[in-house]
Formats: structure tokens, C-alpha cells, sequence
């Protein structure tokens, strides 16, 4: 097969096999399922900022929570239809994400990494400070009116699975499409030696903002179909551990590869779900995967397969 | 009570956390100085120095004082020298890459953090003072017959307090010491010049890394059981008092020592007082975005080597 071949036959077969999924699933891993794929969209944001472009941020929780609050608060106070209110939760996402980017790229490196953790913790307090309209931590439960997407109830479990899994495949290959184009292209030179893309005329800083503004929009996404399929918005999706998560993710995975944050996701899920029955100190779990991953595996699962068997894995 | 005495006691409150906050910041001035490593899991170290505090002193038993002496002799030694295994087991073999190093403290953090939460458990516990005596203060009022001495109701401070302002003075002024005068100070002075050419010249560079991480831990400790007693001991205490560091080192500029405590002073007598005119939560979010646009606006200047 060629390339390309390989490539959508891969992808494609992802999708097919997890829509073969909805129908064979049982009840708790249908609903589990439903929530990795959305939770990978989240991922495969983050990815396109640090995997493909090299930009490590500490704070793309709040692009997450600007999607979700976005899509909620129209939707809870004003009553706004889940069609509209997600299209909300993306524009808000698209704007922070523009404003973060503008003053946070004239950083790098250790400033950058930062500046991202520092805005995104002013994000989330200024979530707790409206408190009268975001509810902070104790957040808003979205009525079962408000989450009928063109007559279909996606508190269905169902349609729940299906709109995730169609939000995954849409993030899936559009992050395809971009990496085999000529911008997907400019980014990895970019991660790979800055000076030399900029030495070749590159416009550095506006290709990197683009990185940035795809990457919390598609953060923003993941968060608004987040509280649209799940029913509840709060203040703890903008919490610090919501930045570190989708690092996680994508480091186990595989940085800069496109099926990577799903895996990546995928695995911790289940590792967090499963330990969770042993003791209540999940996080330690995380703590443990992110010292030994950077220890023996910076390159993730995505990127060992790639450096072993399929050295064409985009 | 008046305007006067209560901004007298908010100062004075203000004096405390600046005392606790610049010991735990000038460790980790100390570490990126020398290092280059912005260390995430400093938080945690202070956090654990408040438990060990609280573990030592209900083990020793035998009065307050004599607890609360074990407590500060054997908990940042504990603290550091597990920081300097961390070090060895797990920066030394990122070559202490800034982006990964974050990374794995992050994880540190966490490993942390957790364990904790499993032996200690959520409650938060106190440690008794060694001692306690409540001084009362005097205030200038001007009445009929010119000023006058009195002592407004309230306004008062513990001995105590007093005692961890004048520790986190003579610890800092002993770092100062340890620096400028020792040979030990010198070699890390050497070593945060250049390290390579410290190597060079025979300067058993890793070693000084594990001596200066372990150290930069052991303040953060120290300031974690100073503070134990007047605030009580939590698995979750670290976060808070990462980011009021993280500020001051950022504004006192990275790596100075002289700057990390005169940022201390200023962040902490300004968080006691800001935080009387201010809900806490907007008084916060204008330290996380004063420190934000600092960086973005003078990255060089204040972050010195590290924006590259």
C-alpha cells in the first residue's frame, strides 16, 4: 500500500472500529468510551501545539473551560439551543486562545511554559469570582432542553457515543489533513530548529500563533461537547490538573503523531479507572506514568511504534 | 479598631508570610540559579517539612519544645536528602533539559503529594508553638494633651510569630554567609556561572547539583515546619505556596538573593494588606496576571538565561 493508503486505512479503521464498538459495548464502557473519545479531541489540541509544533503549555485548561463555559452559560441562562451555544463555546475558545497567544508567543521555552500556567490560573479564579453566574466549583447542571442537537437528545446514551465518535473523527482527520499539508509542515520545522525556519522566511511568530489558536479551539471544542454530552459545566475542568492531564496523554501516547492522544488517552483512562478500585490517591498514578515517561519513554507509545515497525505513522 | 492599628497588624501578619515565603522562595532562586531547573515539586517539599514537623513532634512527645526542636532539626535534613535521590535517580538522567525537568517534577509533584494523602491522610493537623505568649501593642493616638500610648483591643502578636520572623532573618543571613564566605559557596557559585568550565577545572559538578538541590529543599522544609504551627499541616498545602514563590522569585528576579527577599517582603506584606481591601480571589488573579505580563514584557531581564 502507499502512503497515503496506509495512512487513511489506519485512521479510517480506528473509526470503524470504534463505531463497531457502540453496538457491542457494555453499559459502562460504552459510557467510558464515549468520554476518552471526547477527552481525546482534547488531547489531539493539545497535540498540535506541543506534538507537532513544540510548544509545551501548562495551561490549555483554560481552552478547555472557555469551550465549556462558552457552550454552558448561554445555554444555562439564556436558554440558548445546543447548536448555537456550542458554536459560543468554540468562539470563545478561538478569542482566549488568539489573546493568549499574542502575549504569550513573544516567550519561550521555560517563560512560555509560565506565562500559559500563570493566565490559565487567572482564568480559572476568574471563573470562581463570577461565582454568582458560573456556580464555581459546585458548577451548572445543563437541563436535558438544552442538550437536544437537531431533535436528537444527547443525553441518550446512544446518541452520546455517536456525537462523540463523530467530534473524534472530524479532530482525527482534519489533524491528518494539517500535518500532510504545507502549514503542518512549517510547524514541525518550527519545532524541529526555529532559527533555521525562520532563516528560510518563514513568518515564525504568526505560524505559531495559528498552531496556538487550532490548538485551543480544538481544546475548546472537546470542552463545550465535554459539558453538551455530559450535562454538567465547572469550575474543576479549569483547575491545573486539567492543564497537566492532556500532557500526560499526549506524552504516553505519542507526541506529534495523530493517532498517539487517543491511545495515549485511552490507556491512562483505564489505568486511572481500574487503579481507582485499589485506593483513592489516583493521581499518583499520573505522577508515577509522567517521571518514568520522561525518563524512558519521552517519545510515548506512538512514537515507539513509529521508531520500531512503521516509520510512516504520521 | 481604628484604621491605624488594624494596617499595624495586617502588617505584621504581612511580616510572618514574608519571613515563611522568602526562606521557601530562596530555595528555589537557589535551584534555578545554580540548576537552570524550575522546579515544580518545590511546593511539596514545604508540604512535606509541615508533616514531618507534625510526625516528629507527636513521636518525640516530651512538651511542645522539645517536639517542635526535633521537628526543625529532622525534617529538612529528611526532605533534603530525599530531594538530593530525586536528583540523582531522576534529574541527573535528564540532563536536566529545562522542558523535561518540569515535566518530571510535575510528576514528582503529584507522587508526592499522593503519598502523603495516603499515609498522612486529608485531615489537616496542628503542631503546638514551643511558646506562645501574646505580646499586646501600643498605639499613638492624639488626643487633647498631645500623643498618647494605648492599647487598642486586638492588636496584638505571639511571641511566636515574632520567633519565625527572626529565624527566616538569621537562616537567610546565614545562606547570605554561606554563599559569599564558604568555599562550599564558592564552588556553587562557580558551578552556576558556568558548569562546564566549573567541570573543567575539577569541580565535581553533579555532586554540587544533588548538594544544591537537597538544600533548596531543605529551605522549603524549614519554612514548611516554621509555618506548621500557626497554620495547621495538609497534603494539599504546597500548591498555594508554590505560587506565591513562583511570583516572588519571577519579580525578584531569578537566581538573587538580595531580590528574592526584597520580593518577599513586597509580595508577602502586600498579600496581608491587599487582602484586607480586596476579596482574595481578585487579589490573586491580579498576582497570577502581574506575574504573567512580567514575564511576557521583560522576559530577558527578569528570567535572565532561560528565555531562549
Amino acid at each position: 500500500m502507499t502512503g497515503r493508503g496506509r495512512e487513511i486505512a489506519l485512521h479510517g479503521g480506528l473509526v470503524a472500529l470504534l463505531a463497531v464498538l457502540a453496538f457491542v459495548l457494555p453499559a459502562y464502557h460504552h459510557g467510558n468510551v464515549a468520554r476518552v473519545m471526547v477527552l481525546a479531541v482534547y488531547a489531539m489540541g493539545y497535540n498540535l501545539a506541543f506534538g507537532y509544533t513544540g510548544l509545551l503549555s501548562l495551561g490549555h485548561a483554560m481552552f478547555f473551560a472557555a469551550g465549556m463555559y462558552g457552550m454552558g452559560l448561554p445555554a444555562y441562562h439564556l436558554g440558548l439551543g445546543a447548536g448555537l451555544s456550542f458554536v459560543a463555546g468554540l468562539a470563545a475558545a478561538a478569542g482566549l486562545a488568539l489573546a493568549v497567544g499574542v502575549l504569550a508567543l513573544r516567550t519561550a521555552g521555560v517563560a512560555f511554559m509560565i506565562v500559559t500556567l500563570m493566565f490559565s490560573q487567572a482564568a480559572y479564579l476568574t471563573i470562581l469570582l463570577f461565582g454568582t453566574y458560573t456556580r464555581g466549583d459546585e458548577g451548572l447542571v445543563l437541563t436535558r432542553a438544552s442538550r437536544v442537537l437537531a431533535g436528537v437528545d444527547l443525553s441518550d446514551p446512544m446518541a452520546r457515543y455517536v456525537a462523540a465518535l463523530g467530534l473524534f473523527a472530524v479532530a482525527l482527520f482534519f489533524t491528518l489533513w494539517l500535518v500532510r499539508q504545507p502549514e503542518g509542515r512549517v510547524l514541525v520545522a518550527i519545532r524541529e530548529n526555529e532559527e533555521r525556519a525562520e532563516l528560510l522566511g518563514y513568518n515564525v511568530f504568526r505560524h505559531k500563533l495559528a498552531a496556538i489558536v487550532l490548538s485551543g479551539t480544538m481544546s475548546g471544542a472537546a470542552g463545550a461537547a465535554y459539558g453538551l454530552l455530559f450535562g454538567y459545566v465547572g469550575a474543576s475542568f479549569a483547575e491545573v490538573q486539567y492543564s497537566i492531564f492532556p500532557l500526560l496523554w499526549v506524552l504516553l501516547g505519542g507526541a506529534g503523531t495523530v493517532i498517539g492522544p487517543f491511545l495515549g488517552t485511552l490507556f491512562m483512562f483505564y489505568l486511572i479507572d481500574l487503579s481507582a478500585d485499589i485506593t483513592s490517591a489516583y493521581m499518583l498514578i499520573a505522577g508515577l506514568a509522567l517521571v518514568l515517561l520522561t525518563l524512558f519513554a519521552p517519545q510515548g507509545l506512538g512514537g515507539e511504534i513509529r521508531r520500531r515497525w512503521a516509520g510512516w505513522l504520521p | 479598631m481604628d484604621f491605624g492599628p488594624y494596617l499595624l497588624l495586617a502588617s505584621l501578619e504581612g511580616a510572618v508570610t514574608a519571613a515563611v515565603l522568602a526562606l521557601m522562595a530562596a530555595g528555589l532562586s537557589l535551584v534555578f540559579g545554580v540548576m537552570r531547573v524550575v522546579n515544580v515539586a518545590h511546593g511539596e517539599f514545604y508540604m512535606l517539612g509541615a508533616v514531618l514537623a507534625w510526625v516528629v513532634a507527636s513521636a518525640v512527645g516530651g512538651g511542645p519544645v522539645l517536639g517542635f526542636v526535633a521537628a526543625l532539626v529532622v525534617a529538612p535534613l529528611l526532605v533534603g536528602a530525599l530531594a538530593a535521590a530525586a536528583d540523582v535517580t531522576v534529574l541527573k538522567r535528564l540532563d536536566y533539559d529545562p522542558e523535561r525537568t518540569i515535566v518530571a517534577t510535575i510528576g514528582l509533584l503529584y507522587i508526592l503529594q499522593q503519598l502523603t494523602l495516603m499515609g498522612y491522610g486529608p485531615e489537616a493537623r496542628p503542631v503546638a508553638p514551643p511558646f506562645n505568649a501574646r505580646l499586646a501593642l501600643p498605639w499613638v493616638e492624639w488626643g487633647d494633651a498631645g500623643p498618647q500610648l494605648y492599647w487598642p483591643w486586638g492588636l496584638s502578636i505571639t511571641s511566636y510569630k515574632l520567633f519565625v520572623i527572626g529565624a527566616a532573618v538569621a537562616v537567610l543571613a546565614g545562606l547570605w554567609l554561606f554563599m559569599t564566605r564558604t568555599r562550599v559557596g564558592l564552588v556553587m557559585r562557580a558551578t552556576q556561572l558556568d558548569g562546564e568550565m566549573a567541570q573543567a577545572f575539577g569541580i565535581p559538578v553533579e555532586r554540587v547539583y544533588a548538594g544544591v538541590f537537597g538544600l533548596g529543599a531543605a529551605l522549603a522544609a524549614l519554612a514548611g515546619v516554621l509555618i506548621v504551627p500557626i497554620q495547621q499541616a495538609h497534603y494539599l498545602m504546597g500548591g498555594e505556596a508554590l505560587l506565591l514563590s513562583f511570583i516572588v522569585v519571577i519579580i525578584g528576579g531569578l537566581g538573587s538573593l538580595a531580590g528574592t527577599v526584597i520580593a518577599a517582603v513586597l509580595i508577602g506584606m502586600s498579600d496581608g494588606i491587599i487582602s484586607v481591601f480586596f476579596s482574595p480571589t481578585l487579589a490573586k488573579i491580579i498576582a497570577t496576571l502581574l506575574v504573567a505580563f512580567v514575564l511576557v514584557f521583560r522576559p530577558r531581564g527578569l528570567m535572565g538565561k532561560a528565555a531562549r
